[in-house]
């Protein structure tokens, strides 16, 4: 009865809020209202779920989820080490990797350009994280097999952006470049890859949660007995929910940071790009 | 030269690269499987005959029939996708309505694209199940949850890609706020609803066939990976992934296809 009061007053009182907030246009304003929006969601949830017993084979409650993150530390550490560490990280650096040197490649060819990036673009719509089995069956069950699948879901996003980027720069640029007597490759370093920059961190970006989906769903097919696929798969089997929540949130965190810290970097060398000059 | 030629001409000087590519492609890929063993990677004929003796040498009923499968993981997928799409544009236009959605809701709809959203699948799968619910709505709910995300986006930079003078015309017409929607927000958003929708049937495909993984379901492409999987069938499982791109295409053709048709409606341009 408390429980459902005070959910009522604080409804209340965060509508009031956002309503309030979002008619103000301070970075504050603006950063505070989905805040309050997100925390009203969580107390909500924890209210349901006290107010309502929900079993906890449904839906475990934020504190319970919190206090999984903190009994089980050593686990998930090694759950998040084996995945995003060992598999995520090479096999994302070693699929954009290939994908950029794939389009620095092709550029030179207009035939190839012609032919590969439609190929390249159906082949990026198509549910690669099926080759999971085969990545399992070609390179075990360690990490090897998920760095697969994740160089192989990364590769074509990059391939296709980088190069729509190394088309960006426009000829008069080029004219330019060519009139200091500037060759293909210091056109390419101080001209083309710069005008990319933009297309490039759209496939990082992109990239970013791609590789951690494969990852995770590349050891739905066989893994070690540890790892946040595997966790999430088997806890889930096992009604241990606390821990899926709480896996589920590192797994949510990993991908905001790592998204962002590739925004500020795009921010970093980017600074030239219209998207993000001061208007002022 | 006439137009037609000309036009022929064109639609060579594209697919002959795409077809050039495509070939290369399977030649490298004969090379490779000599290299490694057709064990690990079996020839694409192979492939394709195995393909052949399960869509034509069952009937489409049959659990042994690739087709049955991939009708399966279609339903949940399209299912899963027009919940999304009504959905979608149902909080797309709230967002664009009200001040206090956007604020609120739209920085969560877009923070959400960057976490593994397919992570939850198990989980979904499980507590769905303790509910009673096995099958079709498990694999719809996640199908949707991932292919809502790029709908809401796509629909919110749609309904407000109208510019600011095309918004002072209809004022001087003193036009109402469901007449600005109908006749200037909703027709400038289907340019941008139709990335999206490709976005988001491939992303629905993508969630069934995951979704089929932890379930132990018998149907469905992602069962019969997971089968191949465990029963080291390698030419299953390369026969259902080729399976699930057919499926993918097919949906992105006909998605391509009723953007053409609008286009075609509407004079030309969306």
């Amino acid at each position: 009865m408390t429980i459902a009061l005070v959910s009522l007053l604080l409804t209340i009182a965060a509508l009031w809020a956002m309503a309030r907030l979002s008619r103000s246009d301070t970075r504050t304003a603006r950063l505070a209202t989905p805040a309050i929006f997100g925390l009203l969601l969580i107390w909500l949830w924890q209210a349901a779920v006290m107010g309502f017993h929900i079993p906890r084979i449904l839906l475990p409650a934020p504190t319970e989820v919190v206090s999984a993150l903190f009994s089980h530390t050593a686990m998930l550490r090694r759950d998040f080490v084996q995945t995003f560490v060992r598999s995520v990280i090479p096999g994302y650096v070693i699929g954009c990797g290939l994908g950029f040197l794939a389009a620095l490649a092709i550029d030179r060819s207009a035939f190839l350009k012609r032919g590969l990036l439609p190929l390249g673009g159906l082949i990026s719509a198509m549910p690669i994280v099926g080759v999971a089995p085969i990545a399992v069956m070609w390179f075990g069950f360690g990490w090897q097999s998920k760095a697969a699948v994740v160089v192989a879901m990364t590769i074509f996003p990059m391939l296709v952006n980088t190069t729509a980027g190394l088309a960006e720069s426009g000829a008069l640029e080029r004219d330019l470049m060519t009139s200091y007597a500037a060759g293909y490759w210091l056109t390419l370093l101080k001209l083309r890859l710069p005008a990319a920059l933009p297309h490039i961190f759209t496939a990082l970006k992109l990239n970013s949660t791609l590789a951690l989906i494969g990852a995770v769903v590349a050891e739905f097919f066989g893994s070690p007995v540890f790892g946040m696929g595997f966790r999430i798969s088997t806890a889930a089997a096992s009604l241990n929910l606390d821990v899926v929540w709480a896996t589920i949130t590192i797994a949510a965190l990993t991908g905001s940071l790592s998204f962002a810290l590739l925004a500020l970097a795009e921010r970093a060398v980017t600074f030239w790009h219209p998207s993000f000059r001061n208007p002022s | 030269m006439t137009r037609e030629q000309s036009g022929l001409r064109r639609a060579v000087d594209t697919a002959f690269p795409v077809f050039v590519v495509a070939v290369a492609a399977v030649v490298l890929w004969y090379a490779i499987s000599a290299i490694i063993g057709t064990a690990l990677l079996p020839r694409p004929d192979q492939v394709a005959a195995t393909l052949g003796t399960s869509v034509f040498g069952w009937p489409v009923t049959s659990p042994r029939n690739l087709l049955y499968h991939a009708g399966v993981t279609a339903e949940a997928a399209l299912v899963g996708l027009a919940f999304a799409i009504v959905l979608g544009v149902a909080i797309a236009v709230g967002i664009v309505h009200f001040r206090v959605l956007d604020r609120s809701l739209m920085p969560w709809v877009i923070a959400s694209q960057t976490i593994p959203i397919l992570a939850i699948a198990p989980m979904v799968v499980v507590v769905l199940g303790n509910l009673g619910l096995s099958g079709l709505p498990p694999k719809a709910a996640i199908s949707g949850y991932l292919a809502f995300f790029p709908i809401v986006v796509g629909m919110v930079t749609g309904l407000r890609a109208p510019d600011s003078i095309q918004f002072d015309l209809m004022r001087t017409y003193s036009a109402s706020g469901q007449q600005v929607f109908a006749k200037l927000r909703l027709p400038a958003s289907v340019a941008f609803l139709f990335p999206a929708l490709r976005v988001s049937v491939a992303l629905s495909v993508m969630g069934a066939i995951v979704a089929e993984l932890p379930t132990g379901a018998q149907a469905g492409l992602g069962a019969r990976l997971l089968a191949g999987s465990y029963y080291g069938q390698t030419l299953m499982i390369w026969a259902t992934l080729v399976m699930a791109a057919l499926l993918s295409a097919s949906l992105l053709g006909v998605t391509a296809l009723a953007e053409a048709g609008l286009r075609a409606w509407r004079g030309g341009r969306l």
